[in-house]
């Protein structure tokens, strides 16, 4: 016999960000994104867009790129989050340090979103062709670089960590 | 693929300056530890969302927003009724009857715009503002609507603002030379009867917004934003909020991306202001992107009607005459100057001595426009473009050979326009063959022909542009003579602190432009020492004394407003902290030199004081001196030597420098499906002086990227009924990766002679892929039914109306030959 729920409308997750967990009462709506944000202030994690297009949100979840505007924050529960804060300590990656050295941003607001999807690529595959890059990154938008300068930035660490 | 291919690192001195450096931002913004507006919290902050009008034109019959107020977590509301109580209308910059244009910072008795704030609601969490927005009912009385400029100015249009008895916000007639003789001399007159710059506009990733502040004790606010040219907003809300300029403090710190969409926030912030006040409590606005489209800061749309060319038969082009028609959109929020930035590059690059433009601007029921990337000057470069290769096509010229003949010539640098601007130095003819050489133009016939052998059409396109940089406010008074803004500047400050630090602030507000970076290269070479021990403060802020009525971050001027600014005040600092030595070895002041990182006797480097000595003596260890030490700390304020233009006349020099990019192109169409690819791109920049090759070459890239969106992708299209239809990144398509041609890249550096460093203002880029994708399109239709190229905007569609129809935009076209 089904007896018809009452709506769940705050959950307890769970959640492991860059390396701490977090235990935290949430909306049942609340998007990833807001919660690293605004519940953990995890604010290198950037909003562009309300439709998913644009990437500036892109996290890793479980080992995964995902843009974690389109990812409920309840669907995060158990699972490990890495975002650019979590990203090297100190020092720079040399994926951070490529974007740098080629002038591979400049408001530096996509950059976050950026750098995961790109950290997630040369994960998979460690020395990509420009084409691969640009496939790789054509869920993230800049409107800043025309993303020669991307484009040639993960190349070059492609090949720096090969 | 991508091929990124740089040459022309030549600079002009010794030291940081010239080099490219790393970026002094990049560290925290790859680490995402930048800090932009949204990323601020405070303590029991609410969330604001507007309420917006469905309607395209209606009259508020009436607003309830008790059910939102009922909501648990709702902190309060602002409607249109409380503001017209609490503030003025914004001070208008049009003359009339523009200037009768009644403008709030949420609607007032009606709405002009789909998306017009009407109310505001304040809540716990975005998400219950969002929820409470939906209960507050708003009824409407719908008006009929007009969203093309052309029928907004016929009789009978529906009108927005009555007060203006009409819908023209601005229009006068600009004329220089003895148009009417260039025609009777002209051996052609090409006639164009209509040419379209289509509505777009940059689309930065960050959104705008603002986390306002009141203290009640000191009735100020503090304004924690994104808005690009605090100068200009508090000018505008300080007046309607009844206030001093002093009662708003402006803070940013890292911008995502503005190219000019982010300097008409000013009514948001009143909202936001009003909000914080009532209400007791700090509150947090940030826009949603579907907001943002529907309402914030378009490029102007521009018609170009009944245009004539007057031309010799050697190809010499003499002059021409128009009709431009701009709509502004439904408010006028910086405009109508739009009406008379063009006119910084009236001729283009090219020797035109006869001019007549006879401009309207109307208001029409979309999104209010605002500065631009490229704002205004875009368009008419555009038009200019269009010009030189609709002449070339219809009688029959080479259009680089045109090109050539006409541009203005590097020995007559530094040249007067016929309106009095002054073209500070430049080589057009040599960019031009540098253009030429990245793009491998002598092979362009032999790759026609191979397209051709896979069924595809070729074609090769120039686009010559401008970008005039470091306005002279003075031009608004063309517009409206009882304006009182004239000239422009920008603050810097330099200081030595306590253990020597080398702080640096500045008054703009950079957006990624590596602002931190170029100023801290101009104040090592100044004072000896590394670029890495320079400390600039990131952002602006109010507090600091280092900004003036002009501060900000638009219109391509840093390199020569803001650094010149940030030299002044280190030739300051270097001479304090060279006489504070002379003090102290009792020599003359010219026997110091500063290098290394000290101030020290020139021909006896033992005598030398590090810099945290000079910053301690004054700062906390001043006693004994005879005479006050000098306060190892600098504020300078750069004025360029502008004059009011003369009314009469429309005459005089309205912006500072002129950076020159030409961009040229090669693309494949598909003559089935009208589908193309730039298979090939190159661009070349000249701005005087390059502080960071690097940084300029970015912005070249950028400015690239954009205008190959606007040409293919980009368009804010409206319905009949109002409806914007392209409120978002699924139907507003932005280039992405796999969009991007491969590009190649030059630089040429003709310094100014009008600037401390030579350097001209750059960023904007002129649109100079608009203009040579336009020109391939039309090179590769040359060869199939020969339409000519009338818009801006060209998508894959209208490519493929002009394969089936030519005949149609042909018809636009006529040439009377004597």
């Amino acid at each position: 016999m089904n007896v018809a729920a009452t709506p769940v409308s705050e959950k307890v997750v769970t959640v492991t960000v860059n390396g701490t967990t977090y235990e935290h009462e949430v909306p049942a709506r609340r998007l990833l994104v807001h919660f690293l944000r605004d519940d953990l202030g995890l604010t290198g994690t950037h909003i562009g867009c309300d439709t998913g297009s644009c990437g500036a949100c892109t996290v890793h979840l479980d080992g995964v790129a995902v843009k974690s505007c389109a990812v409920l924050a309840v669907q995060a529960d158990g699972g490990t989050v890495t975002t650019v804060e979590g990203l090297g300590d100190e020092e720079l990656t040399p994926l951070q340090q490529s974007f740098s050295d080629h002038h591979a941003l400049q408001c530096g607001y996509c950059t976050p979103g950026m750098l995961m999807s790109a950290t997630a690529l040369l994960a998979e595959n460690p020395s990509p062709t420009s084409d691969e890059v640009k496939v790789g990154l054509q869920g993230n938008i800049c409107r800043c670089t025309g993303y020669w300068n991307i484009v040639e930035a993960v190349v070059a660490a492609g090949k720096g960590s090969a | 693929m991508t091929a990124v291919e740089t040459e022309g690192t030549t600079t002009l001195q010794k030291g940081a300056v010239g080099q490219s450096i790393p970026r002094k931002e990049d560290r925290r913004l790859v680490q995402g530890q930048g800090v932009f507006f949204d990323d601020v919290k405070r303590h029991g902050m609410g969330y604001v969302h507007f309420v917006r009008s469905p309607y395209a034109h209606a009259r508020l019959v009436s607003i309830d927003v008790s059910a939102a107020l009922e909501r648990p977590g709702v902190y309060g509301t602002l409607t249109g009724d409380e503001v017209a109580i609490l503030t003025d209308p914004f001070f208008q910059i049009a003359a009339e009857p523009g200037g009768s244009v009644k403008d709030y910072a949420l609607a007032v008795g009606k709405v002009r715009y789909v998306g017009e704030p009407v109310v505001a609601v304040v809540a716990e969490t975005r998400e219950l503002a969002r929820d409470a927005s939906e209960l507050v009912e708003v009824e409407y009385e719908p008006f009929d609507v007009v969203v093309d400029a052309r029928e907004a100015v016929a009789d009978g249009a529906p009108v927005l603002h009555e007060e203006c008895g009409g819908n023209v916000s601005y229009s006068g007639v600009w004329e220089w030379g003895d148009v009417d003789a260039a025609f009777a001399q002209a051996d052609h007159v090409v006639k164009i009867s209509e040419l379209h710059f289509a509505r777009f506009n940059s689309t930065p990733l960050e959104l705008d917004g603002a986390l306002v502040e009141f203290n009640r004790g000191t009735g100020q606010w503090t304004i924690t934003t994104n808005n690009q040219f605090p100068g200009f907003a508090v000018i505008m809300m300080a007046p309607a909020m009844r206030v001093g300029t002093d009662k708003l403090r402006m803070v940013t710190q890292d911008i995502g991306g503005g190219f000019g969409n982010k300097i008409t926030s000013h009514p948001q912030l009143v909202a936001l202001c009003l909000l914080a006040r009532k209400l007791n409590r700090p509150v947090q606005w940030t826009e949603w992107r579907t907001d943002f489209h529907q309402s914030m800061s378009h490029g102007n749309e521009r018609w170009f009607l009944d245009t004539e060319v007057a031309v010799m038969a050697d190809g010499t082009m003499t002059g021409f005459r128009s009709r431009a028609l701009d709509d502004a959109g439904a408010y006028l929020r910086y405009e109508p100057l739009g009406g008379v930035i063009w006119s910084q590059v009236a001729p283009g690059m090219y020797g035109w001595r006869n001019l007549r433009l006879d401009f309207t601007q109307v208001m029409t029921n979309k999104a209010p426009c605002s500065p631009n990337r490229g704002y205004s000057r875009m368009q008419h470069l555009w038009f200019t473009e269009r010009i030189i290769d609709i002449v070339a096509h219809e009688l029959g010229f080479d259009r680089v050979e045109l090109r050539r003949k006409n541009y203005v010539q590097p020995e007559q640098m530094p040249y007067e326009t016929p309106n009095g601007c002054v073209y500070d130095s430049g080589d057009y003819p040599r960019a031009l063959e540098a253009v030429l050489e990245l793009i491998g133009y002598e092979s362009v016939e032999q790759r026609r022909a191979d397209a051709a052998s896979r069924g595809k059409l070729l074609g090769f396109g120039i686009g010559s542009t401008l970008d005039s940089g470091t306005n002279n406010f003075g031009q608004s008074q063309l517009l409206n003579p009882d304006l009182q803004f004239s000239g422009n500047n920008e603050v810097a400050t330099v200081k030595l602190d306590i253990f020597g630090e080398i702080v640096v602030t500045l008054g703009t507000t950079p957006q990624g432009q590596g602002h931190e970076t170029t100023a801290a290269q101009v104040v090592a070479d100044i004072l000896g020492c590394e670029p890495d021990i320079v400390h600039v403060r990131a952002g602006h802020d109010s507090y600091w004394n280092s900004h003036a009525g002009f501060s900000g971050t638009y219109a391509s001027q840093f390199a020569v407003t803001g650094l010149g600014a940030v030299k002044g005040a280190a030739e300051d600092l270097a001479t304090q902290m060279k006489t504070l030595a002379s003090m102290v070895f009792q020599c003359p002041i010219e026997a110091i030199e500063l290098a290394d990182g000290f101030a020290r006797i020139a021909d006896n480097h033992e005598a030398a004081l590090p810099f945290m000595a000079l910053g301690a003596i004054p700062n906390a260890n001043n006693a004994g001196f005879p005479v006050d030490p000098p306060p190892m700390n600098a504020r300078y304020v750069f004025r360029p030597a502008f004059q009011v233009p003369d009314k009469e006349k429309k005459f005089g020099n309205l912006t500072l420098t002129y950076s020159m990019q030409i961009h040229a192109c090669v693309v494949e169409i598909d003559q089935e499906t009208g589908v193309y690819e730039i298979v090939d791109y190159a661009a070349v920049d000249d701005c005087g002086l390059r502080v960071n090759p690097k940084i300029v070459e970015g912005q070249v890239m950028g400015a690239t990227a954009h205008a190959i969106g606007a040409a293919m992708f980009e368009v804010f299209a409206y319905d009949e009924e109002g409806n914007l239809l392209t409120p978002n990144f699924y139907d507003y398509h932005v280039p992405h990766t796999l969009d991007m041609p491969p590009l190649k890249t030059a630089a040429i550096e003709s310094p100014s002679p009008f600037t401390p460093l030579g350097t001209k203002g750059m960023g904007e880029g002129g649109g100079g892929g608009i203009h040579c994708i336009c020109a391939a399109i039309q090179d590769a239709l040359d060869a199939s039914g020969r339409a000519i190229v009338t818009s801006s905007y060209n998508p894959y569609h209208r490519v493929w109306e002009m394969l089936r129809e030519p005949e149609r935009s042909r018809g636009t076209v006529e040439v009377i030959s004597k």
